[in-house]
């Protein structure tokens, strides 16, 4: 086993922040100075922990970001538990992980029925404890991959490759406070954590049953300055009528396609906030930020890109990546995602057009109208574009002549004054004066609220 | 409005939406001669199944595909078996 430079743990990394006397951790119930998140423990002893493979399945974010901070550099392994995961999930999770210790959130005698590991609950962070002196291992980080119908794949990280992205935020007026809607027990929201440790920064955690605009208020509150969610997170974010109580100075998107309606949106209602989207995912790391303010990207992003940090490439339609932030692998299965030159198949299909990349939609999730073929997203970034719409979904519809029919579904905006009919109609409109025939949908429904995952992205029934 | 005539303005309106020139609608029209191409066909019988509730295309097995406008719109005339 390689010994990394003892800097790289969390708490080798929050050593080097500087001062963090003004910058705090936020749950929704309780908050602790980041300064005690740094040095306390909630363990006994925290040595009881060197070499184990440890699953975090607390309750809550804010317990979950202090565990990561005690037991990295000490644990073989940390198996973030993303909430929400059936009793079947969390078994087997538990065994592909080799899973020796649990620390469990409020309920001890549920964790108690997975097999013979050890499980220990998390106190206050209140002991005190030495700084980082113990000599420090290189600790997987471990990932669920969300999103699959099937049992979580268990995808492996280091602290090295997680954080290979991330440059410190330059502040503005006001000190940095980072929140996202993400949940950190998941790679997109784990980005937003770990960017406020290497900043030393304020966090703001969000909580899965805090109603929105209850999380807007507490983000007010907090004086949140950089903000980062999915597009369906800040869809939503749009409709809230406390949306105006935020005044962030960076926006940013990750997760979805972000679409130029949404990314204007963004930007006139938190003007002068710069609005930005990431390219990330579980598997193949974070791979690019786009700051210019346009859907898409650069064609020179992948042109440029032999010799780089991250390498792209473009194989039949799709975006292929080689970082060191990639991912290593999935846990127990052989290696599926490398292709024969180290690069990962991301499965987002892109289209040029002109000097830019355009992302089309996933490979999987493509509806076949008599062969001919549509991205879901792709007529969805059209239907956005409309005044009333605030999001869309589309998806396929069975018929026996095409084998599919495009079908949309919109939620209208809150201050939307036409009829529901009138709106219909003029969105298909739109669709036969944007798109070709096949792609049109054949029927438009209003509904009141489109689905999101716990993860933060619109629920398609393919996946 | 009778079946016959809810199909014939259907057909009509997904033809403009198209930008299709429909043959005159008769009985005797081979569909293929029609105007129409499959994606017309398609969300007709889409729309019909929202306007009737009925599939015909997709209630057995074993369905007989339209040659003409009058079989196709006796397939929504008669009840299923």
């Amino acid at each position: 086993m390689n010994m990394p430079p003892p800097e790289v743990t969390l708490r080798g990394i929050l050593a080097q922040a500087g001062d963090l006397s003004a910058s705090m951790l936020h749950g929704a119930g309780r908050s602790v100075p980041l300064e005690a998140a740094a040095r306390s423990t909630g363990f006994e002893r925290r040595e009881d922990f060197r070499d184990c493979s440890v699953l975090i399945a607390a309750d809550d974010q804010l317990t979950t970001a202090l565990i990561l901070i005690e037991l990295d550099g000490i644990a073989r392994r940390v198996v973030l538990c993303p909430p929400g995961l059936t009793e079947e999930h969390l078994g087997s999770i538990i065994r592909q992980a080799e899973i020796d210790t649990i620390i469990c959130g409020n309920d001890p005698a549920e964790c108690s029925k997975h097999g013979t590991a050890r499980v220990i609950s998390y106190g206050e962070p209140n002991r005190s404890a030495s700084l980082a002196t113990e000599p420090a291992r290189e600790t997987e980080w471990i990932l669920t991959t969300s999103g699959t119908t099937g049992a979580p794949k268990l995808v492996t990280h280091t602290l090295l490759g997680l954080v290979g992205a991330i440059r410190p935020t330059r502040a503005g007026a006001r000190p940095v406070a980072w929140a996202t809607f993400y949940d950190i027990r998941r790679y997109g929201g784990l980005q937003i954590f770990l960017r406020a440790m290497v900043d030393g920064s304020s966090m703001i955690l969000s909580h899965a049953d805090e109603p929105l605009d209850t999380h807007l208020q507490r983000l007010a509150r907090c004086s949140v300055t950089h903000i980062s969610g999915t597009p369906s997170h800040w869809r939503r974010v749009l409709m809230s009528p406390k949306r105006s109580l935020i005044t962030p100075e960076y926006v940013r998107l990750s997760g979805e396609i972000a679409d130029q309606a949404l990314l204007n949106a963004l930007k006139e209602a938190f003007a002068p906030a710069g609005v930005s989207h990431a390219y990330a995912s579980t598997e193949a790391g974070v791979a690019f930020n786009v700051v210019d303010g346009l859907e898409g990207f650069p064609v020179s992003f992948v042109s440029q890109s032999r010799g780089a940090d991250v390498e792209m490439k473009v194989v039949d339609g799709s975006l292929r990546i080689r970082s060191d932030r990639t991912a290593r692998g999935y846990i127990g299965i052989p290696d599926q995602f490398h292709d024969s030159d180290g690069f990962v198949e991301t499965g987002d299909m892109v289209e040029q057009r002109g000097s830019r990349y355009h992302f089309v939609g996933r490979r999987g999730g493509i509806i076949n109208v008599g062969g001919l073929k549509v991205h879901p997203e792709q007529v969805e970034s059209i239907i956005n574009t409309h005044p009333a719409v605030r999001m869309s979904r589309v998806s396929a519809r069975k018929s026996p002549i095409t084998g599919a029919l495009v079908q949309a579904e919109i939620v209208l905006d809150r201050e939307a004054s036409a009829g529901a009919a009138a709106i219909e109609a003029e969105i298909s409109a739109l669709c036969r004066a944007k798109l070709p025939p096949h792609q049109v949908p054949s029927r438009v429904t209003i509904v009141d609220q489109l689905a999101v995952t716990s993860g933060g992205k619109l629920v398609r029934r393919n996946g | 409005m009778s079946v016959r005539s809810s199909i014939l303005t259907a057909i009509e309106e997904i033809a403009a939406a198209q930008k299709k020139n429909l043959a005159p609608l008769t009985d005797d029209l081979a569909l293929t001669n029609s105007g129409l191409d499959s994606l017309c066909f398609a969300l007709l019988v889409a729309r019909l199944e929202d306007e009737t509730g009925r599939d015909p295309f997709s209630e057995s097995d074993e369905v007989s595909f339209p040659i003409t406008l009058g079989e196709f719109i006796a397939l929504y005339e008669h009840a299923p078996a």
